[in-house]
C-alpha cells in the first residue's frame, strides 16, 4: 500500500466517522439532527449534478426538475398508493430519474451554454406543472398530508417519524447506498470514458467512444441520482412544494458543488454543508439573507472557482 | 367570439414584444460574450424603479428616454467590475455569477423601495381607450407595441449599417478574427453589454407602466425570453424576434381555448422546435451548439 492510497483511506475513513457520529457532535456547534438530515440530502442533490458537471464537464442548470419530479412522486405514492417509505422512495426514483433520462435523449447534441439554457427551461416545465396541477399537487401551498412510514422488518420495527435519531441513520444508510454506486460507476471503465469526454471531447470521439450516448447515460444516472435525493428531502420534510423544481435551486446545487470543489468527489457534500448551515443562519438573523447568498456566490465565483478542496489539491484532476 | 379572439391576439403580440424585447437583449450578450445574463430580469427591475423616481422631476417622457440609459451605466459598470474578469472561461462561471447578481438586484430593490408594487404615472393622454369596441387596446398599449417596434427596428440597422454594428455582428461569428483585425474586443463587448441592458431598462419603464412596479417583476418575465431564443434560434436576432412574439401570440390564442395551459404552451412550442428542428426556427448549424 502506498502512502497516497494509506492517505485516501484514512480521509475516508474521517469522513464516514464524521458522518456517522454527527447526531453527537452536531449539538456542540449548534446544529441539530433535523439539520444534519437535511445537509446529507441536499449534499447526496450537490454530488450527483457534480457526477454530470464535475466528470463529464456538461452543465445542467435544471436539475431540481428531476429533484422535485422525485419528492412529488414519493410523496403522492405515500399519500395515495402504498404506505412505504421503501416503495416512495422507489417510486420517486424512478419517475423523477425516467423522466429525466427521456429529456435527456432530446437535449443531448447540445453543448456548453445552449445544454445549460435548455435544460433551465425545460426544468421550468415541471415547476409550472406542479404550481397549476392544484388537484394533484396542491399548487403553491405544496403537497401535504402524508409522512415517511416506520419500516417494517417483520419482527420489529423502525420508528423513522418520531425519533430523529433512527431517522438520521436511515438517511445516511441511502447516503451511503447512492454515493458508493457514484464512487463504483466512476471507477469504473465507463467512469474514466466520462472524464475523458470532459477532457477533450474530440479526442475521446476520435478513441471511437460513442460521445453522445455516454453523455446521456451519464446524464440520466445523474437524473436517477437526483431524484433518488428528491424522495428523500419529501421524507426529510413530509412536505414538498414547488420551489424544489425551481431553477433557482437549481443554481444552489451548483453552486454547492462549485464552492466545494467540482473536479472532486467530496466537495460537493462539503459546499452543501457550507451553503446550508449559512443559509440556515443567515435566514435566522437577517431579512436580507437573499443579498448575503448572491454576494457569497460572486465572491466563490471571482475568488475561488476551484472550490475549497479544489484549492487544497492544485494541479491534480479526480 | 371574434373579437374575443382578436382581443387575446393583440394581447398576446403586446406580450410577445416584451418577450423579444427582454429576449433580444439577452441573445445580443451572449452571442458576443457567451455570457447568459440570468440578472437581466433584475435590470428590468432597475430600469423600472428608476422611472418611478425620476417621473416626478421629469416626467414619464423624460424617464422613458433617461432611465435606460442610467441602467445601461449601471450594467458596463456591473460587466467592467465584474463579468469581464470571466470571459474566456467556462460559460458556467458567468452564469453563476449573475444568478448571485440577480438575487442581490431582487433584495436590493426590496430594501429600497419595499415589497409591495408601485405605479409608474403614465400620461394620460395614453391611457384612454381608443374605441369603445374594441376597449382593450388602450393608448397605452399602442404606444408600447410602437415603442418596442421602433426601438428593434433601430437596433437592426445599427448591426446592418454602422460600423459597431457590423463588428458585432462579425465578432458574433468569429471574435478571434475580429481581435486580430486590431478592433478592441473588449470595448466592443462593453458596447454590447450597455445596449443589451439598454434594452432591458427600456422593457423595465414600459412594463412598470402597463403594470406597476414589484421586486420580482423580472423573475416572470426571463424564463419566456430564454424560450423565445431557443424557439428562434441561438446566435440569430431575428429569430429571436420571431421567437418572442410566437410564443406571445401562442400564449394569447392558448388563452382563448384553455387559460390554464396559456403559460405550458411556451414550453410546448419550445419542445416541438428541439424535436423537428433542433438548432431551432432561425438558427444556423454549428452556432454555439
Amino acid at each position: 500500500m502506498t502512502a497516497d492510497q494509506r492517505k485516501h483511506l484514512a480521509v475516508l475513513a474521517a469522513i464516514w466517522a464524521a458522518l456517522l457520529f454527527a447526531p453527537y457532535w452536531m449539538p456542540f456547534f449548534g446544529g441539530y439532527t433535523a439539520l444534519g438530515s437535511r445537509v446529507l440530502v441536499l449534499g447526496l442533490g450537490a454530488m450527483s449534478v457534480n457526477f454530470l458537471l464535475g466528470f463529464t464537464g456538461v452543465l445542467s442548470f435544471g436539475h431540481a426538475a428531476w429533484f422535485g419530479l422525485g419528492a412529488y412522486a414519493c410523496g403522492l405514492t405515500l399519500k395515495h398508493i402504498a404506505l412505504s417509505t421503501p416503495l416512495g422512495l422507489l417510486a420517486g426514483t424512478l419517475v423523477g430519474g425516467v423522466a429525466g433520462a427521456l429529456l435527456g435523449a432530446l437535449l443531448v447534441r447540445r453543448r456548453g451554454i445552449y445544454f445549460a439554457m435548455v435544460t433551465i427551461a425545460f426544468g421550468q416545465v415541471f415547476y409550472y406543472i406542479a404550481f397549476q396541477w392544484l388537484s394533484l399537487t396542491g399548487g403553491d401551498d405544496g403537497l401535504r398530508g402524508f409522512a415517511r412510514q416506520p419500516l417494517d422488518f417483520g419482527l420489529f420495527q423502525i420508528d423513522l417519524l418520531h425519533n430523529d435519531i433512527y431517522f438520521y441513520y436511515f438517511v445516511l444508510f441511502c447516503f451511503a447506498v447512492a454515493v458508493g454506486l457514484m464512487a463504483f460507476i466512476l471507477g469504473s471503465p465507463f467512469g474514466r470514458t466520462m472524464i475523458a469526454i470532459r477532457e477533450n471531447e474530440r479526442r475521446a470521439r476520435f478513441l471511437g467512444i460513442p460521445v453522445e450516448l455516454h453523455i446521456w447515460i451519464a446524464f440520466a444516472l445523474s437524473c436517477f441520482f437526483m431524484a433518488f435525493a428528491g424522495s428523500l428531502y419529501a421524507l426529510v420534510n413530509n412536505f414538498a412544494d414547488p420551489r424544489m423544481l425551481h431553477y433557482s435551486l437549481s443554481g444552489d446545487f451548483v453552486i454547492m458543488a462549485v464552492m466545494g470543489g467540482m473536479r472532486t468527489f467530496w466537495g460537493p457534500l462539503l459546499g452543501a454543508i457550507v451553503f446550508v448551515v449559512l443559509q440556515d443562519y443567515i435566514s435566522s438573523v437577517t431579512v436580507n439573507w437573499m443579498s448575503f447568498i448572491g454576494l457569497l456566490i460572486v465572491l466563490i465565483v471571482l475568488f475561488f472557482p476551484r472550490g475549497f478542496l479544489g484549492m487544497l489539491r492544485p494541479r491534480r484532476t479526480a | 367570439m371574434l373579437e374575443l379572439i382578436f382581443f387575446n391576439i393583440t394581447n398576446g403580440l403586446i406580450v410577445g414584444a416584451f418577450y423579444a424585447l427582454m429576449a433580444i437583449g439577452l441573445s445580443l450578450i451572449l452571442n458576443l460574450s457567451g455570457v447568459i445574463n440570468f440578472a437581466h430580469g433584475g435590470f428590468l427591475v432597475i430600469g423600472g424603479y428608476l422611472a418611478y423616481v425620476l417621473t416626478p422631476y421629469i416626467g414619464f417622457w423624460g424617464a422613458l428616454i433617461v432611465s435606460p440609459f442610467l441602467t445601461a451605466i449601471i450594467g458596463v459598470a456591473v460587466e467592467w467590475l465584474l463579468i469581464r474578469r470571466l470571459y474566456g472561461r467556462d460559460p458556467l462561471y458567468s452564469l453563476l455569477l449573475t444568478f448571485g447578481l440577480a438575487f442581490i438586484i431582487e433584495d436590493g430593490t426590496r430594501q429600497i423601495w419595499g415589497a409591495n408594487g408601485l405605479p409608474v404615472s403614465v400620461p394620460p393622454a395614453l391611457m384612454s381607450a381608443l374605441s369603445s369596441r374594441f376597449f382593450f387596446i388602450t393608448g397605452y398599449r399602442m404606444f408600447m407595441v410602437a415603442t418596442v417596434a421602433i426601438v428593434v427596428v433601430l437596433l437592426f440597422v445599427l448591426l446592418r449599417h454602422t460600423r459597431v454594428g457590423v463588428r458585432i455582428r462579425a465578432g458574433t461569428l468569429d471574435l478571434e478574427t475580429v481581435a486580430a483585425l486590431g478592433i478592441n474586443v473588449r470595448a466592443l463587448r462593453s458596447f454590447n453589454f450597455a445596449v443589451g441592458i439598454f434594452l432591458a431598462g427600456l422593457a423595465g419603464v414600459l412594463a412598470g407602466g402597463q403594470l406597476g412596479l414589484e421586486p420580482t417583476m423580472g423573475d416572470g418575465l426571463l424564463m419566456p425570453s430564454f424560450i423565445a431564443i431557443i424557439v428562434g434560434g441561438v446566435g440569430s436576432l431575428t429569430g429571436t424576434l420571431v421567437g418572442g412574439l410566437l410564443i406571445g401570440v401562442a400564449a394569447g390564442l392558448t388563452a382563448v381555448v384553455f387559460p390554464s395551459a396559456s403559460d405550458a404552451v411556451m414550453y410546448v412550442i419550445m419542445a416541438i422546435v428541439l424535436l423537428v428542428r433542433p438548432r431551432g426556427l432561425f438558427g444556423e448549424e454549428g452556432m454555439l451548439t
